[in-house]
C-alpha cells in the first residue's frame, strides 16, 4: 500500500504547526508573566506580597504603593525632568539629524564622500570614558540640564537612516525641477525636504525619545545636584541600591512602619509599573513605526 | 561709412575659458549653501567625537594632574604592558569575552525561531498579540530591567523561588552566586531583546515570493522541508550581516546593564571592559590606564569589524558598508 506522500506531510505538517503553536505559547507565557505579577504585586497589601500570596492576580487590593510613589517627591522630579530632557532632547536630535543627512543625501554635494566618512568613522572609534569626561568638565557641562542634551544631540546610525529614508524617497527630479526655479538649497530642505520626512522624523523621533527616557549613565556621570536627575537616577538608588526615603512621601506612619518590609517591595513594584507605562502606552500605536525604522535601516547602504 | 569693426564684448563671455569660470562659480554658489546646512551638526561631531581623541594621549604618558598633560612624562606603551600582565584585566577580558559569546550563542537563533514561527501562523489576531507581547520588553529600560531582575529573583520575596518553594525545591540566592551571573545577563537580555530582534528577520520572510512557496509545497514538501529550503535561504543575507556585526561586537558588553548587575558577591565575573575603564578613570581617577584600557578596547572592535565586514562581503554580495 502506498503511503501518500500528502497524507504523511499532513500530519508532519500538523504535528510541526503544533509545535509552533506551542512553541509560541510559551514565549508569549514567559514574556508576559512577569509583567502582570509586577503589575499584581503592585496593587497588592505589602502583607500578601510579604507572605507570598500573590501569584497572579491583586491580592487585598490596596493603592497604597502608588499612594507613596506619587507623594514621592524626587520620584516626581524625575519624571518632570526626564520630561523636560526628552522633548527638549528630540528636538534638537531632530534638527540636527535632518541638517546632517539632508546635505550627504544629495549626489551634487561635492564634500558628500568625505563628510559621510567623517561622521561613520565616528560610530566605530572614540575617544573613550575619560577623554570624553575631561571635555565636558573643560566645558563646564558637569552639573547641567545641557549635559543630557548636548553631548548626545546625534546619533549618527540615525542620521544614516535618515540619509537613506532622503536618498531612497525623494526623486531626482524634484530637485532638479526646483533648480531650475531658482530654489535655493535652503528653501529646497525647508519647503520640500522637511515635508516630505516627515515619516521618517516619526520613527527617530521615537528612536531618540526612548533613548532619553531611559538613559542613565550621563546623568550619573555628569549630575550631583538631586534636582535636575532624570526618572531612572531615581528608579536606580531605589529599585537597586534600595534607597527609600520614606520621608518624602505621605505615607509615613507607625501602621505602615511595621509593615515596612513589604511596602519596600512594594514600592518597588508600584515605581517599576508606574516608570514603564508612558513607554507602554505609547508603543503599540509607535509600534508599526519602528517596525518601518528597521526596515529603513535594514537598506542602509 | 565704413562701420567700426569694434571686438564684441558679449563674445568673450562665450568663450572656452570664460563657460568654465561661470559654471564653477554657479557650482560654488550651490556648494557653500550645503556646507551651510551641515556646519552645526559638524561642529557638534568635531567637539564631542573627535576633540576628545586627543585625549587619547593620555594613554601614553604618564599623567599627573599636578604636572598637567603637557608636563607629564611620555611611558609609550607602558600602560598596555601593565594592563596584559595584570592578572586582574585577563580576569577582565574574560568575563567580557564570555558574556559576549553566551549571549551569541544562545540568544542569536532566537530571534529567528521566532520569526519563522510567527511566519507559520495564519491567524492574524494570534499572531498580533505574540508580537504585541515579545516586542514590549524591548523597551523598557535597563534600570527597570534590572530591578525587575532583583525583584523576580529575590530569595524571601522573588516569584521565581516562591515557584521552586511550590514545587518542593530549596530556594536559591540567585544574584549572590557568580556561576550564575552570566546565565542570568545573558537570559534576562533575550527575554528583553528577542521579540524586538524578531522584526528584521519577519519583514524580511514576509517578503519571500509566495510563489517559491507554493512550487515546494506542490512539488510534496512538508512545512518543515519549505521552511529549510525557502524560507531561511531568503533570509541568509539578514542573518549573515546580522550575525557578523554582533561578532564585531562582541566586546562591547555595555556598561549600563553590567554595572547595575553587580555586587560584591559576583563582582569577579561582572566585571566587565566597560565597567572597569569607568572605576580605574573616574573613581580611582588614573587616567592613564584607564584610557589606555579603552583605546586598546576601541582598536580591538574596529579590526573586529573591519573583519566581520569583509567577510560579509565575501560570504554574500551584502555588507555593512
Amino acid at each position: 500500500m502506498r503511503i501518500d506522500t500528502q497524507s504523511r506531510n499532513k500530519m508532519s505538517d500538523n504535528l510541526f504547526m503544533g509545535a509552533i503553536y506551542l512553541f509560541l505559547t510559551i514565549l508569549l507565557l514567559v514574556v508576559l508573566y512577569p509583567l502582570v505579577y509586577i503589575i499584581s504585586a503592585s496593587f497588592s497589601s505589602p502583607t500578601a506580597v510579604g507572605a507570598g500570596r500573590v501569584w497572579l492576580w491583586p491580592v487585598d487590593f490596596t493603592l497604597v504603593a502608588y499612594k507613596a510613589v506619587f507623594s514621592y517627591s524626587q520620584i516626581m522630579t524625575g519624571f518632570a525632568n526626564s520630561l523636560f530632557y526628552m522633548s527638549v532632547g528630540t528636538v534638537i536630535n531632530l534638527i540636527l539629524t535632518l541638517l546632517a543627512a539632508y546635505p550627504l543625501s544629495r549626489s551634487e554635494f561635492r564634500g558628500r564622500g568625505f563628510f559621510t566618512g567623517v561622521f561613520v568613522f565616528t560610530m566605530y572609534f572614540s575617544g573613550g570614558l575619560v577623554p570624553t569626561y575631561l571635555l565636558i568638565c573643560n566645558l563646564n557641562l558637569v552639573n547641567t540640564r545641557a549635559v543630557m542634551i548636548i553631548p548626545v544631540a546625534l546619533s549618527v546610525w540615525n542620521m544614516i537612516i535618515c540619509r537613506t529614508f532622503l536618498q531612497s524617497t525623494i526623486p531626482e527630479d524634484l530637485f532638479q525641477a526646483a533648480k531650475l526655479d531658482g530654489c535655493s538649497e535652503f528653501r529646497l530642505l525647508l519647503k520640500v525636504v522637511l515635508p516630505l520626512s516627515k515619516p521618517v522624523l516619526a520613527v527617530l523621533g521615537l528612536y531618540y525619545g526612548v533613548a532619553h527616557w531611559n538613559s542613565y549613565f550621563n546623568a550619573m556621570l555628569y549630575l550631583t545636584d538631586k534636582r535636575l536627575f532624570p526618572l531612572q537616577l531615581v528608579l536606580r538608588s531605589i529599585l537597586i541600591m534600595g534607597q527609600i526615603d520614606y520621608t518624602m512621601t505621605d505615607v509615613f506612619d507607625i501602621e505602615y512602619l511595621m509593615q515596612r518590609m513589604g511596602l519596600s517591595q512594594l514600592l518597588k513594584y508600584a515605581v517599576i509599573v508606574v516608570a514603564s507605562v508612558p513607554v507602554m502606552l505609547i508603543y503599540p500605536f509607535a509600534q508599526k513605526y519602528f517596525i518601518k525604522g528597521m526596515m529603513i535601516g535594514s537598506l542602509k547602504g | 561709412m565704413i562701420p567700426l569693426h569694434v571686438p564684441n564684448v558679449s563674445l568673450h563671455r562665450h568663450s572656452r575659458s570664460q563657460i568654465m569660470k561661470d559654471n564653477l562659480k554657479r557650482i560654488l554658489l550651490r556648494q557653500w549653501q550645503f556646507y551651510v546646512i551641515l556646519a552645526l551638526p559638524l561642529v557638534y561631531i568635531i567637539i564631542f567625537a573627535y576633540v576628545p581623541m586627543y585625549g587619547l594621549a593620555y594613554a601614553f604618558i604618564d599623567y599627573s594632574p599636578s604636572k598637567g598633560i603637557f608636563g607629564s612624562a611620555w611611558v609609550g606603551l607602558r600602560h598596555f604592558k601593565q594592563f596584559f600582565s595584570s592578572p586582574s584585566s585577563t580576569a577582565v577580558i574574560f568575563n567580557t569575552l564570555w558574556l559576549g559569546i553566551y549571549g551569541l550563542v544562545a540568544g542569536f537563533p532566537i530571534p529567528i525561531i521566532l520569526a519563522v514561527a510567527l511566519n507559520e501562523v495564519g491567524n492574524k489576531s494570534y499572531k498580533k498579540v505574540v508580537q504585541m507581547v515579545t516586542y514590549a520588553p524591548y523597551f523598557i529600560s535597563t534600570v527597570v530591567l534590572v530591578g525587575m531582575i532583583l525583584q523576580v529573583t529575590d530569595l524571601r520575596l522573588g516569584i521565581i523561588n516562591n515557584i521552586i518553594d511550590l514545587l518542593g525545591g530549596k530556594r536559591i540566592n540567585f544574584m549572590a552566586k557568580s556561576n550564575l551571573f552570566a546565565s542570568i545577563y545573558v537570559w534576562s537580555g533575550i527575554w528583553a531583546g528577542a521579540g524586538y530582534g524578531s522584526i528584521i528577520y519577519l519583514a524580511a520572510l514576509s517578503a519571500v515570493d509566495p510563489q517559491l512557496q507554493e512550487a515546494a509545497t506542490v512539488d510534496g514538501a512538508s512545512r518543515i522541508k519549505r521552511i529549510w529550503h525557502v524560507d531561511l535561504p531568503a533570509i541568509r543575507p539578514q542573518i549573515i550581516i546580522l550575525l557578523l556585526f554582533n561578532l564585531g561586537r562582541i566586546l562591547g558588553i555595555g556598561f549600563e546593564k553590567a554595572y547595575l548587575l553587580q555586587n560584591d558577591l559576583n563582582i569577579k565575573v561582572s566585571e566587565v571592559i566597560s565597567t572597569y575603564v569607568y572605576k580605574i578613570g573616574l573613581v580611582y581617577a588614573n587616567y592613564s590606564f584607564s584610557t589606555a584600557v579603552g583605546l586598546f578596547n576601541s582598536l580591538i572592535s574596529v579590526c573586529l569589524l573591519v573583519t566581520a565586514n569583509f567577510m560579509a562581503r565575501k560570504l554574500s554580495e551584502t555588507s555593512i558598508w
